[in-house]
């Protein structure tokens, strides 16, 4: 794989005007919901909040995927690494999420057979090597990660790999911008749409969510200039009562989207219900493997009957996730939760709303140059 | 969530490798020099100071772009005793080795520490090998330990740096770091990245040369450049302050980073070194840096200011402001 960095994109040349229009056209008080942990990272990463008039708050919506991820999946995570012959593959960032009464990387430390990998290839190339094991993966993540994961059932399926099985906790990004808008508490004028989801579905798929609440929505990319550029969009529809459903990731998003890679999607999984942190059931906001794939659904396979899990007590992932609270207006922000213990996943992931806020924030001034 | 249980982020250069640092070993090992917590501890030896060093290496993959565990256990500890403003003299080299390991790989090791000890100007003087069976260990484990003399005049510790004091960067980062994560097992990006593992103690005696207003030296290895920045900022309570469009950060490297969504300020450099020197010699001292052939795309990042003790910023190239945290545990590589 060949690797290119669009610095250009990071420019400083780019950013500082756009910022500088943004300061100039803002006067209604408005509140913008990114949607994308990577959007977050970036975000606070670049200091973009600290170069925000007043009047633009940005709130970090239900972006990280692990974060979402509801206490019960976790505990089902956790109890599948216990069972006999198993060799549980993840993502990295699923590591350290605390479950009811443990953790994967305590798991492995208790001599689980938790292997981290970097994609799917790898967890097949690990159910080939071992026969006699039990290889099960994590499907966590969105549109952007699913299609992946699809793809390895589908090989696992036509090789008759029948030891790879995936438990399906994915997650589809258009149905969590309605459940956010029905929430009652919660007031967002524009959502800057995440640029790798939208990669795969394609603008058009937010229409009928744009064409049902008339509120901003654009794409974007992940650079500083792109996030900008997006949030000077906003002002500008919002300052002229003019909503938009806008592209402002032309360079990788289309209208239609990635039509192969949603292929796949529908071939391997179908729509289903899904409980999201802080948001609870959301209709038809999951991913679930058709029934065609069953022998590699390690959700049936295992058949784990879990109680339902509540999250841990005093955390507030859930309202953070929905942009109610932010991670400081938390009790056990900082105190009882904080990268080292983290009590709550938000805390957890790199993407996490609370840890971005934890590793990039601060509230007090910051001391000039002498 | 607190495990009974070690965890691998007990070994990551971060919050938690200090605090079992802090909580367990410091407690029972109680005296002045090791809570210093420097690179390496600095002791008076019969009216000379000595600064003595120990570090073990445990690298996956044993052989990297750019190099291999063998020089970089040489490198490593040569660095931390030059960190400790010490000319670097005699070095222990101990080999844990499993079963089965190929001759001829060690013969390739052992070759390039002999070659490291040349290029950095040191003699190997004891060493002990151990063989485990299979299983046992990872392939090859390699602890080296040095003495070195720390010359009239030189005085440096991570709690001296001082308001004012400049911030200089002997290089780009996360080259090490990056060179390793490219290539280890399952991960087949195809980069040029090289890792950085270089001796400093040369450059650091052109430095002393320079000027004397050489306050704080560190490597930032493991942690990288954002945990120690942190750990300076604590131990001599400033705060600093640092530009991102300063840094240096190879393309290919930001490019990796951004693809993994880890952050190049907490990756690891085997060859490069931050000094926070007083403002009056900072120019000569940053000049001597550049005359250093590992040292030549050196720069003055920031530096020290009197208010936020404890705490790191940066100047965003946007024109933003941000706190750098130090690192937390091992980093993840995230899901998307």
């Amino acid at each position: 794989m060949a690797i290119k960095h669009s610095e250009e994109y990071r420019d400083a040349d780019l950013a500082r005007p756009l910022a500088e229009k943004i300061r100039r056209t803002s006067r209604r008080s408005i509140r913008l919901m990114e949607v994308c942990g990577t959007h977050t990272v970036s975000i606070f990463r670049s200091g973009i909040r600290s170069v925000l008039p007043t009047t633009v708050s940005l709130l970090s919506g239900p972006g990280c995927p692990v974060c979402v991820t509801d206490q019960t999946e976790i505990d089902a995570f956790i109890e599948l690494a216990k069972q006999k012959d198993v060799i549980l593959t993840t993502f990295g960032d699923l590591m350290r999420v605390p479950g009811s009464t443990s953790s994967l990387q305590s798991e492995r430390a208790e001599g689980r057979d938790i292997r981290m990998v970097y994609s799917t290839v790898d967890a097949l190339t690990i159910a080939r090597t071992h026969p006699g094991k039990q290889v099960v993966f994590l499907g966590v993540g969105f549109e952007t990660t699913a299609p992946t994961i699809a793809a390895a059932i589908l090989t696992a399926a036509q090789t008759k790999l029948e030891n790879f099985s995936v438990i399906s906790a994915h997650k589809t990004v258009p149905q969590a911008l309605e459940a956010l808008m029905a929430l009652d508490d919660v007031r967002i004028d524009g959502f800057i749409l995440p640029g790798h989801v939208s990669v795969i579905i394609g603008l058009n798929a937010y229409r009928p969510f744009f064409d049902r609440h008339r509120i901003p929505c654009v794409v974007t990319g992940f650079e500083p200039a792109d996030i900008l550029q997006a949030i000077a969009s906003m002002v500008e529809q919002i300052e002229a009562g003019a909503p938009r459903l806008e592209n402002a990731y032309p360079r990788a998003v289309t209208l239609q989207g990635n039509l192969k890679a949603q292929k796949i999607l529908a071939e391997v999984f179908e729509p289903a219900d899904a409980c999201w942190r802080g948001i609870g059931l959301i209709p038809l906001s999951g991913l679930r493997i058709r029934e065609a794939y069953v022998t590699h659904d390690a959700g049936k396979r295992f058949a784990l009957n879990l109680p339902e899990a509540q999250p841990p007590k005093g955390c507030a992932c859930g309202e953070i996730l929905t942009g109610k609270k932010t991670p400081p207006e938390c009790a056990l922000y900082k105190k009882a939760c904080t990268p080292v213990d983290p009590v709550g996943p938000c805390m957890v992931s790199s993407e996490g709303t609370c840890a971005a806020y934890y590793r990039y924030h601060y509230e007090e001034r910051v001391t000039s140059y002498e | 969530m607190k495990s009974d249980k070690i965890l691998l982020d007990h070994g990551s250069g971060g919050k938690i490798s200090h605090r079992m640092a802090r909580d367990m070993l410091l407690p029972v090992f109680n005296n002045a020099i090791l809570s210093e917590l420097n690179d390496g501890a600095i002791f008076e030896l019969q009216g000379v100071r000595m600064a003595f060093s120990t570090d073990s290496y445990t690298v996956d993959p044993i052989f990297f772009p750019g190099g291999n565990i063998g020089e970089l256990a040489v490198y490593g500890t040569v660095n931390d005793l030059a960190m400790c403003g010490a000319s670097p003299l005699y070095l222990s080299v101990a080999l844990i080795i499993e079963e089965g390991f190929p001759v001829e790989q060690l013969e390739t090791i052992i070759a390039a520490m002999g070659k490291a000890a040349e290029t950095a100007g040191v003699t190997v003087v004891t060493g002990d090998t151990k063989v485990v069976p299979k299983g046992m260990a990872d392939k090859i484990f390699i602890n080296t330990s040095g003495i070195g003399v720390v010359p009239d005049g030189v005085d440096v510790a991570s709690h001296k740096a001082r308001p004012g004091d400049r911030v200089i960067l002997s290089g780009t980062i996360a080259d090490h770091g990056v060179s390793v994560l490219a290539r280890r097992e399952g991960l087949s990006f195809e980069t040029s990245v090289q890792s950085d593992t270089a001796p400093l103690n040369h450059m650091v005696r052109a430095m002393f040369a320079a000027g004397r207003g050489v306050h704080v030296l560190r490597d930032p290895t493991r942690g990288g450049l954002g945990t120690a920045l942190n750990e300076i900022a604590e131990a001599s309570s400033v705060g600093v302050r640092i530009r991102e469009d300063r840094i240096p950060v190879k393309p290919e490297v930001a490019g990796l980073c951004e693809l993994l969504g880890f952050d190049p300020l907490y990756l690891a450099n085997e060859g490069k070194l931050i000094a926070f020197v007083a403002p009056d010699d900072a120019e000569a001292v940053l000049q001597a840096v550049r005359a250093d052939r590992f040292g030549r795309d050196a720069v003055v990042i920031g530096e020290v200011v009197s208010g936020n003790p404890g705490k790191v910023f940066m100047d965003t190239r946007i024109g933003g402001t941000r706190i750098v945290d130090m690192l937390a545990g091992e980093q993840l590589p995230r899901i998307c």
